[in-house]
């Protein structure tokens, strides 16, 4: 199924989830937050957050700044 | 001794507050951290780089030395501010958010109308929130009644380095609110951060002025000794301004 992750079109298994998906990409769990159609995920429900076909998935992180 | 700086109960040692912005490399903005001698630090909540082959930020601030202070830069509406500090709360933590709500692309001031709108909401939803404003006295009392921590009026345009403007409304705001004042942008050299304590201000927040000096370790360093210095003369109490001289050495016992 097709998801779109920070803006680009990605292809993931069915049933994926927000972890899955996290770990596929690399990216630690913490110091990240993590948003499925605008809703902010909590981090203790990565495991249990199963992704859709069409879902808007936002990661974003800390960056320099003022 | 002096107290220390209180935002919502914890205490900070260091007045100077620093960003993390727009250094040339990542080794430097370390060192100029280090020099800064500051205990919070400012970020932006971004998207994640999905290629890890580059060093992010966090490969260099760790959070258990430096509090992290997240922005909502470049949100030119309650909303966007709202849903970043959400994000923020999530990854990082902590609940204490630098809200900016941006009014205007070429003089990136407040939109002081969303900014308080999105202060009640985050106060409302456990933030402590510590506003970029305007040095505008009522709008820094309705931040206030509005729940903020702490009120942080702006000296000049961010990234302007033109010092402080309005000396007389920072003054103003000073009476007019209990929570401690931070400036918070336009700074551009040691002596503009002296006069930002020398006024009473309970801190000062740059980046730029740092970050965008040629030297910008020996910098970070001059502007911690300023903001100390500035605080030890607040404190110390100056001499009144005077149109004309008054002696130093006594009149009598001349002998000519």
């Amino acid at each position: 199924m097709a998801i779109v992750v920070n803006g680009e079109e990605r292809a993931v298994a069915k049933g994926s989830t927000v972890l899955s998906l996290l770990r596929e990409l690399g990216l630690p769990e913490s110091r990240v937050a993590v948003e499925r159609n605008r809703a902010i995920v909590r981090k203790a429900d990565y495991p249990g957050t199963a992704l859709s076909d069409g879902d808007r998935i936002e990661i974003v992180t800390f960056v320099g700044g003022g | 001794m002096d107290t220390p700086l209180t935002l919502a109960g914890k205490t900070f040692r260091s007045r100077l507050l620093v960003g993390t912005g727009k250094y040339p490399d990542y080794p430097t903005m370390v060192r100029a951290l280090e020099a800064s001698g500051a205990e919070i630090v400012t970020v932006a909540v971004r998207r994640i780089n999905l290629d890890r082959s580059r060093e992010s930020l966090l490969d260099h601030v760790d959070p258990a030395r430096y509090t992290l202070l997240p922005n909502t830069a470049a949100c030119y509406t309650a909303d966007d501010a709202i849903r970043t500090c959400l994000l923020a709360r999530e990854a990082g933590m902590s609940n204490m958010v630098k809200l900016e709500v941006i009014g205007d692309e070429k003089t990136l001031f407040p939109d002081t109308e969303g900014l308080l709108a999105a202060a009640r909401t985050l106060v409302k939803e456990g933030f402590v929130v510590l506003p970029y404003t305007n040095d505008d006295p009522i709008m820094a009392r309705k931040l206030e009644d509005a729940g903020c921590a702490a009120v942080m009026p702006l000296a000049a345009p961010i990234g302007s380095g033109l010092g402080i403007r309005n000396p007389y409304n920072i003054r103003i705001i000073l009476e007019t609110v209990k929570v401690p004042v931070i400036v918070d942008a336009g700074v551009g050299t040691a002596s503009d951060a002296a006069v930002a304590m020398e006024l009473g201000c309970d801190g000062v927040l740059m980046n730029t002025g740092i970050a965008g000096a040629k030297d910008p370790v020996r910098m970070a360093e001059a502007m911690r000794e300023a903001v100390s210095a500035g605080r030890k003369a607040f404190r110390a109490g100056r001499i009144p301004r005077k149109l004309y001289a008054s002696a130093s050495s006594p009149a009598d016992g001349t002998f000519f």
